[in-house]
């Protein structure tokens, strides 16, 4: 497996040096969806967000793009507030994310995925095509860029909607389950790309993943959900021991 | 076989109309979800646009008299702004309405340009001069054909090329599709809504001005309900090509333009009167066979 090329960094429009999350509430007509979860992420790791389905992990990750407004608690970047801010808001203060389901645009080709995100968020056309050149390069799409993102394999799909959510390198960077139905081959490939981001970009990255041995693979922290409530929080290490993290997921009495 | 090539070059002129008209709903169904029927009227408009306001029977030309050039700029420039405006009056304030919703407000948007012509100009259909000199015969071979034809598809080939262009392209041309395809996440992405919906108006516009032109060249009459049969048969086109597809759209008008043509060369002298029913039928039967029309756009396939 090669390590992914370098990509010329690009300034972030902000020097945020964390992603705070500071006891968020969500209740959907009063049923709570999350309670009470405090999180940072800082901008030199790879955050592992775990939990078993229904647990909160993409409620809690709309809350950090402005796709959900919390009921209750802050979301900070860096030290500002970020009441009222839409999803582009977020984007544009450096904090992206991808989609479980893709939401790639199938019918334009590959290169154009890139290059309307990063037309989007202000730059010309010909620096546009450039940096979209230079990240498809990165996640090692580069000889695919004419073709139509529909027509891509299931994996190199969710290597495109990494390289739309990096085109203009955040400051944090949310990946919701982006290894979801790969094979133990690809998440290899998928798990060198993520842990490359902080170091590359000096991006956070905050990864939502069912697959264990990608999450315990590739991040400095985890946090655990359950219930919409944090369980714990600590190395992979002390996670994989954690007698109440092995009760929620197995099922065995703590 | 030269009756049959004659019939073909109506057919393609005829096309060309429609497919102009579809490309002009289909533009807007791709974003909005909004089947515009008020499309028609917005021909209405640029073709009232030529003369001097007033309820005379016969019409005075007025921007019409210009020169060729500043007749399609002030033309294309009058059925843009109207254009502009059905979007920022009626459609902006339903921007989270549903397409039924919006299908309805079209309808309205129609009954108020109609009226407001009728006021205006009266509701009698005028007789009208312009441009008759494009409608001379010019003979290739055995054929003749109407000067007028050819320059209907000489720009129905240059505004689809400039299309194409412009949204293969252009930043905004790629946003357009980005949007078309997704709204919300190209606005999440940073895509400016309203900019590119009303880009999409403004060329929309372009379109039935064109169209406006080129079709009272040929008919040389006004009415206030003339763009009405064209929105219709252009909806027509938009389904069978495929909800959604621009390449759809364009194959629908010249299928349509087709059928329509050729149902009034062959059909005998007693039936001609019932063109429209048979022609809708042929559509009826390809909706059976491709019950999402000929060219069907993917995304919209599987948003429905």
């Amino acid at each position: 497996m090669t390590e992914p090329s370098a990509v010329p960094a690009d300034p972030t429009n902000t020097d945020a040096a964390e992603l705070t999350v500071d006891d968020l509430t969500v209740r959907f007509e009063g049923l709570a969806a999350i309670s009470g979860v405090s999180l940072t992420v800082e901008r030199h790791e790879v955050f592992g967000l775990i939990g078993p389905n229904g647990a909160g992990k993409t409620t809690l990750v709309n809350c950090l793009t402005g796709f959900q407004a919390p009921t209750g608690g802050r979301v900070l970047v860096g030290r500002e507030s970020t009441v009222g801010w839409s999803p582009m808001q977020f984007r544009e203060m450096g904090v992206a994310r991808t989609f479980q389901a893709g939401r790639l645009f199938k019918d334009m080709s590959v290169l154009e995925n890139v290059e309307v995100t990063a037309v989007g968020l202000g730059l010309g056309r010909r620096r546009a095509v450039e940096r979209g050149r230079a990240i498809l390069d990165w996640v090692g799409l580069a000889g695919k860029t004419s073709l139509r993102a529909g027509a891509l394999a299931y994996t190199d799909q969710r290597r495109l909607a990494i390289a739309r959510a990096m085109v203009l390198p955040p400051a944090f960077v949310l990946l919701d389950e982006p290894a979801a139905g790969m094979s133990d081959a690809e998440c290899e490939g998928l798990m060198v790309l993520v842990s490359s981001i902080p170091r590359t970009f000096v991006c956070g990255v905050l990864l939502i993943e069912h697959n264990m041995r990608v999450v315990m693979g590739v991040s400095h922290r985890v946090h655990v959900l359950d219930g919409g409530k944090t369980l714990a929080e600590g190395t992979p290490a002390e996670i994989q021991r954690d007698q109440a993290v092995l009760a929620a997921y197995l099922g065995v009495e703590g | 076989m030269i009756g049959f090539l004659q019939h073909l070059i109506d057919a393609l002129a005829l096309g060309s109309i429609y497919a102009l008209t579809a490309l002009g709903i289909g533009l807007l169904f791709g974003i909005l979800r909004l089947i515009n029927f008020a499309h028609g009227d917005l021909i209405t408009v640029g073709a009232y646009a030529l003369i001097v306001p007033a309820a005379d029977v016969t019409a005075r030309l007025m921007i019409g008299s210009w020169t060729p050039a500043a007749v399609v700029v002030a033309i294309s420039m009058i059925v843009v702004v109207a254009a502009l405006l059905t979007d920022a009056a009626v459609f902006r304030p339903l921007r989270t309405a549903s397409p039924p919703t919006l299908m309805i407000a079209s309808f309205a948007v129609s009954y108020i340009i109609q009226n407001g012509i009728l006021m205006f100009y009266g509701a009698r259909p005028k007789a009208v001069d312009f441009w008759s000199g494009a409608n001379v015969q010019i003979t290739i071979g055995a054929l003749r054909v109407p000067l007028l034809q050819l320059i209907t598809l000489a720009v129905t080939l240059v505004l689809m090329a400039a299309l194409t262009v412009f949204l293969r392209r252009t930043p905004q041309g790629v946003q357009m599709r980005a949007a078309a395809e997704d709204f919300r996440m190209a606005q999440y992405l940073g895509v400016r809504g309203n900019v590119v919906i009303g880009l999409a108006f403004a060329i929309s516009g372009v379109l039935a001005a064109a169209v406006s032109m080129l079709y009272i060249t040929q008919s040389g009459s006004l009415t206030f309900q003339m763009g009405v049969p064209l929105a219709l048969f252009a909806f027509v086109a938009v389904v069978i090509g495929g909800m959604g597809s621009l390449a759809g759209a364009v194959a629908g008008g010249f299928l349509l333009g087709f059928i329509v043509t050729m149902l009034q060369a062959y059909l005998p002298p007693d039936l001609r009167a019932f063109r429209d029913a048979f022609a809708f039928a042929f559509v009826i039967l390809v909706l059976l066979v491709r019950p999402s029309g000929l060219l069907p756009s993917r995304t919209t396939v599987e948003r429905v």
